[in-house]
């Protein structure tokens, strides 16, 4: 899980007059990531009215059967389309992968700032924290959090779930924006801004903010794959989205590592699934870091 | 090949049990060498079997100890005597003589008295600190154990106890040395030193358990083999493990799809041998929890479950089997399908029990019930908890899913913290004491988490513990299911199949259904290898 | 530099501490206890009472603050305590496992050095041809496909193309090469390939980096052949980021080796974790995050210490 982000200001991009034009132009294989999320946001919000089956109901008539016109990936032991549950598969991987990313880049990005901005025992105690929580390793941690917090879902949304996985992001979201917003700090309006008697909220808002917010988007971007990747491996292990629940680690997990010798659709879809979605913000992301990094532009 | 050869091929091989009593005998002259090795799924909490009741103990220790009675292999659930050669019982039937035999002897190379069975029982029946004993309800009968000379054992009952005879031959009721015990009274927690047919060579945590044939075990010419090598490993390993010859057996069952891949691997070098298993899988609903302290809402869930078209699918891909009451089917307490079909919830036909299930919900005033069902993150309790999410959504009832790991499961079962949830339940012997203790009021029994107060129940259960006749017995145990499923505290959802697999070479093994017996592996042999 | 590594060393303490204080509490609020599981597992019919002496034998009873400094103290005496599930020595239970996982580490470690370093320079050499995009593609899937999905594809190829299977018991290195070979090199493979993609992307990225720098502009314009200029001075450069990487990456595969173990049936430390997690098995859970968490503040010292020894620009203050 390691992201690497250099900060910069956020102003190279503004350079022509359509940015998303420009973007295709200067960072096609981002562009076609980004096309591949929005064909899966797309497919995760329309799911209803796109998956040609229920993707809970059991059919005991169609159990295990390979691809087909009628199934065309395949169905599981329970005789549920396979095709039908990757694509409600991707609305909980999207809401797991942006939601835990969103959260843990969030609180990382404050303590990062506050880090930066405050210095002095503000910073210490903040970095100590951070090197704590790092040094747990990632799925360790996880897990143990959902141990302590057990599986709770809101409206169908795996609430602790999200928290289990945005907890090993906040250190390291932490960590970049700290740097970004140090740089930041030492330019020299930010001394006159002080001198000038604003408040710290007022600075980190106006100063501070808007510079840290290039990293931030392309931690979010990069964090939303690693989150997708995690909330598969925890699903897989029996301690993510709970079945009879459509996700895609969870349809690797239990009857398919039974069945996966003789029906090998069971396990190939819903991996390829994972990867295509991870490939895909992993695509985006580091076109995003290029495009918002002026060297690249040269 | 498809899967109709397979199939095909493994019922050629399947050993139907009671099909063949002598199946041992039918498996050609007993020959002498060998290991066997075979797979452990878990690792062992410990190697005192009075302290535990997983297999994971059962498998590796039970070929190092004796107990006083068994079942015959073979031919279950007939009892002979193990270190006991005869016993008496008095008319009254609150006493209980065993002979011992007289050359027993213990790995260390003295002789078992009546002592040891004595130290043994009673360190059992009362335990006293640190031992624990897993075993202590099933004692509260026994009054006193007395020795009157080296080789005969007395145990005088407070009450009759129509189950005691499956007691004395409980494969966990193992004997000790009363040395050993006087020494260090949790001795056998990590030693091993018994009477049975292997002597410990060692155990290498995660990895293996070593055994060695023991030259001084008391039945003349056994064990067959030279040694056993218990491997941990998991399900799915095992099969590979099988398949490429690695290992030669494991005890405790695989599910039909695993079965077909071990046969598509070793054709006819692959024994099967199937039953139905004394464990079953129950639908266990909270009686404090409103509003399932109201039998009509409890037994609508019960309505909705479609067992007879769920064990016909879910037969095919996982270890869940036949459609079964409280006692295992099959088995002769069991009730027939006709007197099942009786109960709520067993009726065929399912449009009318799911609009019974709805007018009852109804009746009740929770139309749109929403609830959460409890469940481990394993299988085959993941594939029940699917299919019972499924069925409540027929009738209209939205389950909430919760898989947890074991050691939360167990706590919200002891805490009460659940509202419905996915309980299985197993024991070594078909004796209805032994099961219906899971269906009767949680004051009486701290497994029965359905947490009911049922007077009427446990005085039907009362009365069949202490009823000798058989029949009249097997009479009471069916007004005791008739009345459960009416109040459907818990309900049974189906039994388990067991389904055993190993290398045709393995011979003299005897097929049960529990995993719990025959595991001293003193019968079994091994079949050259084909050249 | 030896009063740098002492400073070092110190602030490792507070950070292992606070990773100690954080597991242990953390622990006591998962709901459930290993007693039940190891005395109601499968149909065990026990008292309360027998729970609660069981409890108390475990020390369970005890006041939090007791039992953690009871904990400490041990940590302190290097007494591990015993695992809750079988009794024996923790120190024994890692002790049996490390060895397959950190054989498998190291091996993935190895392969993602082979595939990484010529894959990473051969990418930013030819920067924005088809040559880097290829690659780069390579790469981002690399970091896209879950390693435990790759092992079970492996296995599944290996059991339809060549109608064999790994061996599932594990064998000593050095009592049987070939086979514990057969075994270990599908994991090593599987968790390689994402190993071998982070630092291939790390690899390329310092090499372009390097390459923009005055001094080898420089040696370009004094005429010394491209290959050279690469060779001796972007590759000296760009190998330190590099190697950062390769140490975190091996530090977080020995813990996240979790699920892999968990598809190729490897008796290993990520399984021996699961387990214990699934029977709350305190004790073992405690000593195995300590372990990793110091396997991981350990690599990073090491990975500072080396950055002194190859790069004589970095000052210790």
């Amino acid at each position: 899980m390691s992201v690497t982000v250099r900060a910069v200001p956020a102003s190279a991009p503004l350079r022509r007059r359509n940015p998303v034009l420009a973007f295709i132009v200067a960072q096609p294989l981002g562009a076609a990531g980004l096309l591949v999320i929005l064909a899966m946001g797309t497919a995760a919000i329309f799911a209803a009215v796109i998956a040609p089956y229920d993707p809970e109901a059991i059919d005991f008539l169609a159990m295990l059967q390979p691809p087909s016109w009628a199934h065309p990936f395949g169905t599981d032991a329970f005789g549920r389309d396979i095709l039908t549950r990757i694509i409600y598969g991707a609305r909980t991987a999207l809401t797991i992968g942006f939601f835990s990313s969103f959260l843990g880049c969030t609180l990382g990005g404050l303590l990062g700032t506050a880090s930066a901005y405050f210095g002095g025992v503000v910073d210490l105690v903040i970095q100590r924290f951070v090197d704590v929580i790092l040094s747990f390793p990632i799925i360790v941690l996880a897990l143990v959090v959902l141990a302590v917090m057990g599986k709770t879902s809101v409206g169908g949304i795996d609430v602790n779930l999200i928290f289990a996985i945005a907890i090993p992001i906040i250190p390291r979201a932490a960590r970049v924006i700290r740097a970004a917003a140090l740089s930041v700090r030492a330019m020299p309006y930010m001394d006159a801004a002080r001198a000038g008697g604003y408040s710290s909220g007022y600075i980190i808002l106006r100063h501070m903010a808007p510079n840290v917010l290039a990293p931030f988007l392309i931690l979010l971007t990069a964090y939303v794959a690693q989150a997708i990747l995690l909330e598969a491996s925890l699903s897989f292990l029996g301690l993510g989205v709970s079945e009879p629940k459509p996700a895609w680690g969870l349809m690797l997990a239990g009857d398919s590592s039974n069945f996966y010798r003789e029906a090998p659709w069971m396990i190939l879809f819903p991996g390829l699934a994972i990867s295509l979605a991870v490939f895909a913000f992993n695509l985006f992301g580091d076109s995003l870091r290029d495009w918002f990094d002026p060297k690249f532009h040269s | 090949m498809t899967r109709q050869d397979v199939s095909r091929r493994a019922v050629l091989t399947i050993l139907g049990l009671g099909a063949l009593p002598n199946a041992v005998l039918a498996q050609g002259t007993p020959q002498r060498g060998g290991t066997l090795t075979f797979a452990v799924a878990a690792e062992p909490p410990t190697y005192d079997l009075h302290q535990t009741s997983t297999f994971a103990v059962m498998h590796r220790v039970a070929p190092h100890y004796s107990t006083l009675l068994c079942y015959e292999p073979g031919n279950y659930p007939n009892i002979v005597g193990d270190v006991a050669t005869s016993w008496e019982i008095a008319p009254d039937l609150l006493t209980y003589t065993f002979r011992l035999r007289p050359n027993v002897r213990f790995h260390d190379g003295t002789i078992l008295t009546s002592e040891d069975v004595r130290a043994s029982y009673q360190r059992m029946v009362t335990p006293v600190p640190p031992v624990t004993s897993n075993r202590q309800p099933a004692f509260e009968q026994i009054a006193s154990i007395e020795t009157p000379d080296p080789l005969t054992v007395v145990f005088r009952m407070k009450q009759v106890d129509a189950s005691i005879l499956d007691t004395f031959a409980s494969p966990w009721n193992s004997i000790f040395s009363a040395a050993r015990l006087a020494q260090d009274p949790n001795f056998p927690v990590r030693n091993i030193m018994g009477t049975g047919p292997f002597r410990f060579v060692e155990h290498v945590a995660g990895s293996h358990w070593v055994g060695q044939r023991f030259d001084g075990y008391f039945r003349e010419g056994r064990p067959y083999l030279d040694g056993f090598r218990a491997i941990t490993m998991s399900p799915s390993a095992m099969v590979n493990a099988l398949s490429g010859r690695q290992i030669m057996a494991e005890f405790r069952g695989f599910t039909p799809n695993e079965r077909d891949l071990i046969v598509r691997a070793l054709g006819d070098e692959a024994r099967v041998q199937e039953s139905s298993w004394m464990l079953h899988m129950i639908m266990t609903i909270n009686n404090e929890k409103p509003p399932f302290n109201d039998a009509r809402v409890r037994r609508a869930l019960s309505l909705a479950l479609d067992r007879w078209g769920g064990s016909a699918s879910l037969k095919r891909i996982s270890q869940l089997g036949e459609v079964g009451g409280m006692v295992r089917p099959g088995s002769e307490w069991s009730a027939t399908p006709a007197e099942m079909e009786k109960w709520p919830g067993y009726g065929r036909n399912m449009a009318a029990n799911r609009a019974e299930a709805r007018r009852l919900l109804k009746e009740a005033g929770v139309e749109n019930l929403t609830l959460t069902l409890m469940n481990r993150n394993h299988q085959p309790y993941v594939t029940a908890g699917i299919f019972v999410v499924d069925q409540l959504r027929q009738i209209g009832v939205r389950a909430e899913h919760q898989q947890v790991e074991l050691a939360a499961w167990y706590a919200a079962q002891g805490s009460g913290n659940f509202e419905v949830m996915i309980d299985s339940f197993t024991q070594f012997s078909d004796d209805p004491t032994n099961v219906l203790v899971k269906y009767i009021s949680f004051d009486r029994a701290e497994i029965a988490v359905a947490r009911a107060t049922d007077r009427e129940l446990d005085a039907l259960f009362d009365a069949q513990a202490k009823e000798i006749d058989k029949a009249k017995r097997k009479q009471i145990v069916r007004q005791f299911e008739a009345r459960a499923m009416a109040e459907a505290h818990a309900v049974p959802i189906l039994w388990w199949q067991r389904i055993a697999v190993m290398n045709s070479r393995v011979r003299g093994w005897s097929m049960a259904p529990t995993h719990m017996i025959y595991q001293d592996l003193r019968d079994v042999w091994l079949a050259p290898e084909k050249s | 530099m030896i009063r740098y590594a002492a400073r070092r060393i110190a602030l490792m303490v507070p950070t292992l501490l606070g990773v100690a204080f954080l597991t242990f509490f953390m622990l006591r609020v998962i709901p459930g206890d290993i007693v039940e599981v190891k005395l109601r597992a499968d149909g065990g019919h026990v008292t309360e009472e027998i729970l609660h002496r069981e409890r108390a034998r475990l020390g369970l009873d005890q006041p939090l603050p007791v039992q953690f400094g009871e904990w400490m103290k041990g940590l302190v005496t290097l007494d591990l305590g015993n695992s809750m599930w079988t009794g024996r020595p923790v120190k024994e239970e890692i002790g049996a496992r490390i060895g397959l996982t950190l054989q498998v580490a190291v091996m993935a470690a190895i392969i993602s050095v082979l595939i990484a370093i010529p894959l990473g320079t051969i990418s930013a050499l030819f920067r924005d041809t088809w040559v880097d995009y290829v690659v780069r593609i390579f790469t981002i899937a690399g970091l896209a496909v879950p390693s435990f999905w790759l092992g079970m594809m492996t296995i599944l190829m290996l059991l339809t193309v060549f109608h064999w299977s790994p061996p599932v018991t594990y064998t000593s290195f050095f009592d049987d090469p070939l086979q514990n070979m057969a075994q270990l090199i599908w994991p090593a493979l599987a968790v390689g390939y994402r190993y071998a993609a982070v630092v291939a992307r790390m690899v390329r990225s310092s090499i372009v980096e390097v390459m923009r720098e005055d001094y080898i502009r420089t040696a370009r314009a004094k005429g010394v052949f491209e290959r050279l200029v690469v060779s001796r001075h972007a590759m000296r450069n760009a190998l330190l980021p590099a190697i950062t990487v390769i140490g975190l990456e091996f530090a977080f595969l020995v813990g996240g080796l979790v699920v892999t173990e968990q598809v190729f049936n490897l008796n290993g430390i990520g399984r021996l974790f699961v387990e214990a997690i699934s029977r709350n098995d305190f004790v073992l859970i405690q000593a195995l995050v300590m372990l990793l968490a110091l396997v991981f503040v350990s690599m990073n010292l090491v990975i500072d210490m080396l950055y002194g020894v190859l790069d004589p620009r970095v000052r210790y203050g």
